[in-house]
């Protein structure tokens, strides 16, 4: 499909392959001849129409298609679970009953809850973006095992119907986090919707260990770990907690339903069993799981800040490795839910000091980040919008993290809107603006077309503007006491909650109009151009839309994915010859 | 592009290969890494079994020395042993198939599965005589025999643990019984036995999870 532009006896690419020591299969290459190619602008066959029919989508196993139905299931999600977050917001500009009982009131908040966080942010960007951009940023032609990353498709919509079955036979009003013992004895039907999130445990656990063993075993010729782009990183740092928590909670969950079948009783103090025990296990999953979220919108915003700021990243090996400290750390500081669970004083010492802790990787990736941008051509691209909304918003979100770290606050600050405000800080300001910079990023080559630079702009600063009205003014009255979840609040509060119950209405405004252009992009969107941000990394050296199988010969990467020190006209893809 | 492109632009492509690999040898690399991490989580999975378990038995050493007595240690040892010898078995078939012995595939497969039969036989009898006294799990417990009161709690993990270990059992006879379907029909060979070694790693992993049971509920005291 690619025209040859010119055939190089590859002297300067034989040095570099040699000198990387790459070997593929048994035997270490020498000399290896390169092909240059330029991709094809506007190509006639693509993935998305190389196999027609809805047949052709539900029974594939091409990864981009896998990752674009994933697309549509959270988009559907997402939609859900922020009409329900506007109902809450609607229902709160009063102190009392505004339009909706207290029972449902319970019902909703849950559920925007559990909608957000299993059905939207755990998969939104591995199982999304990365499921699409992965395979093509190591240059292979898809994920090690194809099938299983269907399956997991399918597993997750098979919890979204355990979980719509438990909507519509009762609905739940435990919170999605669905504490023993009110969860093990309130009515609804809570038990199809553990299940409904424990059948979607599995979806998350084979979309890591697929994404685990394609980075270790699909690398293309040349790309050695020093050249995986930072996305990769953060995607495989995501990997690892995803295989390793997520199991936890599936037992938890697990053991949680059979509490409410068999009555087992080991959450049930009135059987002798500890509800503290479930809080451990609960946070032991939930608390990394955060990571899942969060640690994956890194890696975008990494892509995004180097492309935009033609600059090299700066700190490659630090933002690299930050990723993975923030994995491990994750995983020690789940007691700082449970600071006034009544665990021991000197675990809740511990648990806050390492709490302390993940503030250190975090901001080496922000002080990179900047880093990166000093001196940059910044160029104010709808992705660079998002990546710089995401700084500012997350910076904010992971300062008030660290103030409910520290103990005496947290007993001040437990359970009020404090902490709603810092959690949607970080996952709404922080997480959704890296899937977003992500989505607007690599949108061309999705779907081959460009979306209206200027509605883009329109809608982020819609977004930005609404998120902070709704949510700043949470963290002054959870400072001043206003604890989260009350259906009914004193009258002090009420400037707060209608400024924010507004803010919500300005951030719905802007996710419409975001949905409007993107529709409109996708239907009848100019062309995009192969390489639209004039990016150096390997995904964008391939037609957009992406071919069918990502890349016509396997290829050779000579380059790092962030060297803007060298011009775009020495930039094209290396690709190694019939028989290597 | 169609595959036959692809399989002379990447040369030596068997049969078995799937598009997206170099050659077979990265591809059976990559299934048993597949393997490997997923039995990791399997190990955090019975992680939290353990855990329970763990706490309890600290919190009530007392319970867990009372309990214990019921459980037939005969009956845990007859099956440790059935256990341990299919996963020699199931090596075996492995051998076999890296040997081209079409019939020693089938056959290994065959005794361990056998073997896995005899063991949820066993346990039958096992759940079947404590529901017979009233051991049931949480609170539908009604025995008497333990003067302790979170006796239903022992007996709650208990059944967690060695049922969930049962369905994996199960599971994997499951999966022997495909094997040996796709083995008859001469799937597999020296040039490609991934799914016998993946099983059978997954088989080892299901043996070593049951030798920490055994001790740990039927061996105390």
């Amino acid at each position: 499909m690619a025209t040859t532009s010119s055939f190089t006896t590859g002297k300067i690419s034989a040095e570099t392959i040699g000198g990387n020591g790459v070997s593929l299969g048994e035997k270490e290459v020498k000399k290896l001849k390169i092909k240059r190619f330029e991709p094809v602008e506007e190509p006639q066959i693509h993935y998305l129409n190389a196999e027609k029919g809805l047949w052709s989508w539900l029974s594939t196993v091409d990864h981009k298609r896998i990752g674009l139905m994933y697309l549509a299931a959270i988009a559907v999600f997402f939609l859900i679970g922020g009409t329900l977050a506007v109902l809450l917001r609607t229902e709160l500009l009063t102190p009392a009953k505004t339009f909706m009982d207290a029972d449902t009131y319970n019902q909703i908040f849950t559920l925007h809850g559990a909608i957000m966080i299993f059905f939207f942010l755990v998969p939104s960007v591995p199982a999304v973006l990365g499921n699409f951009i992965l395979p093509i940023q190591l240059g292979a032609k898809d994920v090690a095992f194809p099938r299983l990353n269907l399956a997991s498709f399918y597993i997750y919509l098979i919890g979204a119907i355990f979980a719509f079955v438990s909507i519509t036979t009762g609905g739940i009003d435990t919170g999605w986090t669905f504490y023993t013992p009110y969860s093990s004895s309130t009515g609804g039907n809570v038990m199809m919707m553990t299940l409904g999130v424990f059948i979607l445990g599995f979806s998350s656990i084979l979309t890591g260990v697929n994404f685990i063993v394609t980075i270790h075993k699909l690398r293309a010729p040349g790309l050695t770990w020093n050249k995986l782009p930072l996305n990769l990183w953060g995607l495989y740092a995501t990997s690892i907690i995803q295989i390793l928590a997520t199991p936890v909670l599936a037992i938890t969950l697990l053991l949680l339903t059979m509490e409410r079948a068999l009555g087992i009783g080991i959450f049930d103090p009135a059987l002798g069993g500890d509800p503290v025990l479930f809080q451990h296990f609960f946070w032991f999953y939930s608390h990394p799981a955060v990571y899942i979220m969060i640690v994956p919108g890194f890696g975008i915003i990494s892509e995004v800040i180097s492309t935009f700021s033609r600059k090299t990243i700066f700190g490659y090996w630090a933002i690299a490795l930050s990723s993975l400290a923030i994995a491990f750390i994750g995983f020690l500081v789940w007691g700082h839910h449970m600071f006034t669970a009544g665990q021991s004083s000197l675990a809740t010492m511990v648990f806050s000091f390492l709490t302390f802790l993940v503030g250190i990787p975090t901001g080496i990736k922000i002080f990179n980040w900047l880093a990166t941008m000093y001196k940059g051509s910044i160029q104010l691209s709808t992705p660079m919008l998002y990546a710089l909304i995401f700084l500012f918003q997350f910076t904010i979100g992971g300062f008030t993290g660290v103030m409910l770290g520290a103990l005496s606050v947290d007993i001040h600050l437990h359970d009020t809107y404090y902490v709603v405000a810092h959690f949607h800080y970080v996952m709404m300001g922080g997480m959704v603006m890296a899937f977003l910079a992500g989505l607007h990023y690599w949108w061309p080559k999705m779907f081959g077309t460009m979306y209206s630079e200027f509605w883009a702009k329109v809608s982020a600063t819609l977004v930005f503007v609404g998120f902070n009205v709704t949510f700043f003014p949470q963290f002054i009255m959870g400072a001043q006491g206003m604890p989260r979840r009350y259906y009914n609040y004193i009258d002090q509060f009420q400037p707060f909650h209608v400024t924010s119950t507004i803010g919500s209405y300005i951030m719905a405004v802007g996710f419409t109009i975001m949905a409007i252009y993107l529709l409109h992009a996708l239907i009848k969107g100019r062309k995009a151009s192969a390489n639209p941000w004039g990016s150096r990394a390997l995904e964008w050296q391939i037609p957009s839309p992406a071919p069918a199988h990502n890349f016509d010969h396997t290829p050779v990467v000579l380059n790092g994915p962030y060297d803007y020190h060298r011009p775009m006209s020495e930039f094209q893809m290396g690709v190694a010859d019939k028989k290597h | 592009m169609s595959s036959s492109d692809i399989a002379i632009d990447s040369g030596a492509h068997n049969s078995h290969v799937q598009h997206h690999f170099v050659n077979s040898e990265q591809q059976f690399e990559s299934s048993k890494m597949g393997m490997w991490v997923f039995l990791v989580t399997e190990i955090l999975f019975f992680g939290g079994l353990f855990l329970a378990y763990i706490v309890y038995r600290a919190w009530n050493p007392e319970l867990y020395t009372a309990a214990s007595e019921e459980l037939n240690t005969i009956w845990g040892a007859v099956n440790t042993l059935v256990l341990i010898g299919s996963s020699l078995t199931v090596a075996m078939a492995i051998r076999s198939a890296q040997m081209n012995q079409q019939k020693g595939i089938v056959i290994n497969l065959a005794i361990t599965i056998a073997l896995a039969c005899v063991f949820m036989v066993i346990k039958y009898f096992e759940y079947a005589h404590k529901f017979h006294l009233g051991i049931f799990p949480g609170e539908y417990y009604t025995y008497t025999g333990i003067d302790h009161p979170k006796a239903n709690i022992f007996f709650s993990i208990y059944y967690m643990m060695t049922g969930l270990h049962g369905i994996h059992v199960l599971i994997g006879i499951g999966l022997m019984i495909w094997l040996i379907v796709k083995a008859r029909k001469g799937a597999f060979s020296s040039e490609y036995y991934t799914p016998v070694e993946i099983t059978g790693l997954y088989w080892h992993l299901v043996d070593v999870i049951w030798i920490f049971l055994f001790p740990l509920l039927y061996l105390i005291d």
